[in-house]
């Protein structure tokens, strides 16, 4: 992540100076919550943060974006693209888009390990149990030595897409909803790559339906990392007066949700 | 390309039935948990209060992950809510009590637990913090000698609630019991009257009906047949008395476990339930923490196994 950001950075600064125009810097995640509540006209959502490099159930309070729970390991989508891997499925157009079509297709749920500890979760070991069931499904076995269900039928790469994404999801949905019932919140707001998947949308949905409110989330356009989402977060804040120098311009992967002064809302 | 806006909310909640024994006759609703809906209603006679907690099906979980997750959960929570009385049972000054099991049946989803009078944490903190704000603004006008000291003394329920906090997790940590959820709106104090001394220590004014009153509440709450009042029904001026026993609530995420780490996990998750929705208590958790780290022979590595945790979640900042 390193050298694309400190590029990204040099092109800023150097647009900065040749044009003479201020430089704001702002955080990842903020531009994806101020993009998504801009996009799909949300008040006050808990938010959940799905992406490759990060999971997070975030609230609002006292002018920080205050995070509630998040994962103690792996981002979920880095969970779903290594699976995707170790069933070589293929990288394009994204390997979470390729998982869920193929979640599509599959019916038995295979038992996974669900691990959430308070508002937080934990992926990796369900990933490393699940890469564990993939090699036993794999077509070079005998079929006497592959994984069956309880029935007796075969389990495909497909069911194990299938169970993947509706533990991990469930647990998604779980910390959310414990982190609605804490702050009293009805709506949420799904931002992030991951967030575009439309069986999360859905089981969000649900929880939500359930809990008298709504969800809100964007499509990929929107979900995936963009220019847009930086720009709005930064006018924003540019709004409340924050700058950055020139000589204070840097990146950092450690910027943390909840150190951003969010000055812009009530 | 789908189109961004969401769809239109649908608000109709859908009904959760529950079968016999209940009736929705006497069923109030007390809170929808993130895990399940929360009643109160009576059990067996008219007159013995009960919380009813029924876990519904969560329509966006695979029903078999439902039942799977809904049935280990709902005995777990009795096993160990059973462990802890049976701890506690007859010990005094033990420092910490759960409500005690009455009935469940897990194929359908419900446990039927004592009914506990009193206030959360999270409410005692909310009022205290209010309290003792507004009153330290009137101090400033008025009283000017001893406010430090005076604010100080004020503050002390405060305080030792925190030790009781403390000291109750302690134990529950020491009997193997890891609580899996511990927030401050799962941490109760039971509800015990003002004595006339500390109603007058609090308010600075001395009620003399008040008097009666609280000594008539105090009867009906050790009168064991008589159902103690919902806590809505009785007038509240002043902040919740701390003096009550901590009694730890919703077991839903228990586990029976003497490991460091899913007791670090109990104190970090503790440790942002304080921090995020009280901006204002979080000096108070150290306290907390340094009579938890005295409470039994392990605490001290469970304290040192917590500085791990709060490390190991990701992108911490590393400025400190």
């Amino acid at each position: 992540m390193g050298a694309p950001l400190q590029s990204v950075t040099v092109a800023a600064r150097t647009l900065s100076l040749l044009w003479g125009k201020k430089l704001v810097g702002v955080n990842h995640c903020v531009g994806h919550i101020e993009m998504g509540r801009a996009i799909t006209g949300a008040q006050d959502p808990v938010v959940l943060y799905v992406s490759g490099g990060n999971t997070q159930v975030i609230a609002y309070s006292s002018q920080r974006y205050r995070i509630f729970g998040e994962t103690l390991d792996i981002a979920i989508g880095n969970c779903i693209d290594r699976f995707a891997r170790t069933l070589m499925i293929p990288n394009d157009p994204f390997p979470g888009y390729n998982i869920e079509q193929m979640a599509k297709k599959g019916k038995n749920l295979v038992d996974l390990p669900y691990a959430v500890k308070g508002m937080d979760a934990s992926f990796s070991g369900i990933l490393a149990a699940a890469d564990i069931l993939a090699a036993q499904t794999s077509e070079s076995l005998p079929e006497e030595q592959r994984l069956k269900t309880e029935e007796g039928e075969l389990v495909t790469k497909a069911d194990l897409c299938f169970s993947l994404q509706e533990t991990v999801f469930a647990m998604l949905v779980e910390i959310t909803e414990r982190a609605m019932a804490h702050v009293g919140s009805t709506q949420v707001l799904v931002v992030g790559g991951v967030g575009s998947n439309e069986r999360l949308q859905e089981m969000m949905g649900l929880m939500a339906r359930d809990r008298g409110g709504s969800v809100f989330a964007t499509d990929e356009r929107f979900c995936i990392d963009n220019g847009i989402m930086i720009a709005h977060a930064g006018l924003l804040e540019f709004k409340t007066g924050v700058t950055t120098e020139l000589e204070d311009s840097t990146c950092t992967q450690r910027f943390r949700t909840d150190e951003v002064f969010v000055g812009w809302r009530e | 390309m789908t189109d961004p806006a969401p769809p239109e909310p649908q608000p109709a909640q859908p009904q959760h039935i529950l079968s016999l024994p209940f009736t929705t006759s006497n069923l109030t609703l007390l809170t929808q948990g993130a895990e399940a809906l929360v009643y109160r209603t009576t059990f067996l006679t008219p007159s013995t209060p009960c919380v009813l907690k029924y876990r519904p099906p969560k329509p966006y979980r695979h029903p078999t992950l439902d039942k799977r997750l809904t049935k280990a959960r709902l005995l777990a929570e009795a096993r160990v809510l059973v462990k802890c009385r049976k701890e506690f049972m007859g010990v005094e000054g033990a420092g910490v009590s759960v409500p005690a099991v009455l009935g469940a049946d897990w194929e359908m989803g419900w446990v039927v637990l004592e009914w506990v009078d009193g206030w959360t944490v999270r409410k005692c903190l909310d009022e205290w913090i209010h309290t003792l704000g507004l009153k330290g603004e009137r101090q400033g006008g008025g009283r000017e000698e001893g406010a430090d000291g005076g604010g100080r003394q004020k503050e002390e329920p405060l305080w030792d609630l925190m030790r009781k906090v403390g000291k109750a997790v302690g134990k529950l940590h020491e009997i193997g019991v890891c609580h899996g959820d511990l927030t401050t709106s799962n941490l109760m104090v039971r509800r015990v009257a003002y004595t006339s001394q500390e109603q007058e220590k609090n308010t600075g004014v001395r009620h003399v009906g008040r008097q009666t009153v609280s000594a008539m509440r105090e009867a009906a709450i050790t009168e064991s047949d008589a159902p103690p009042e919902p806590s809505s029904q009785t007038a509240e001026q002043q902040p919740p008395n701390l003096n009550g026993d901590i009694v730890l609530i919703d077991f839903g995420l228990a586990t029976q476990t003497v490991q460091d780490e899913d007791r670090a996990v109990d104190l970090y998750v503790l440790e942002r339930a304080f921090a995020a929705t009280h901006p204002a208590a979080e000096p108070l958790f150290r306290e907390v923490l340094r009579v938890y780290g005295e409470s039994f022979k392990g605490a001290r590595t469970v304290l040192k196994r917590l500085e791990d945790v709060r490390l190991r979640g990701r992108k911490r900042s590393m400025l400190g």
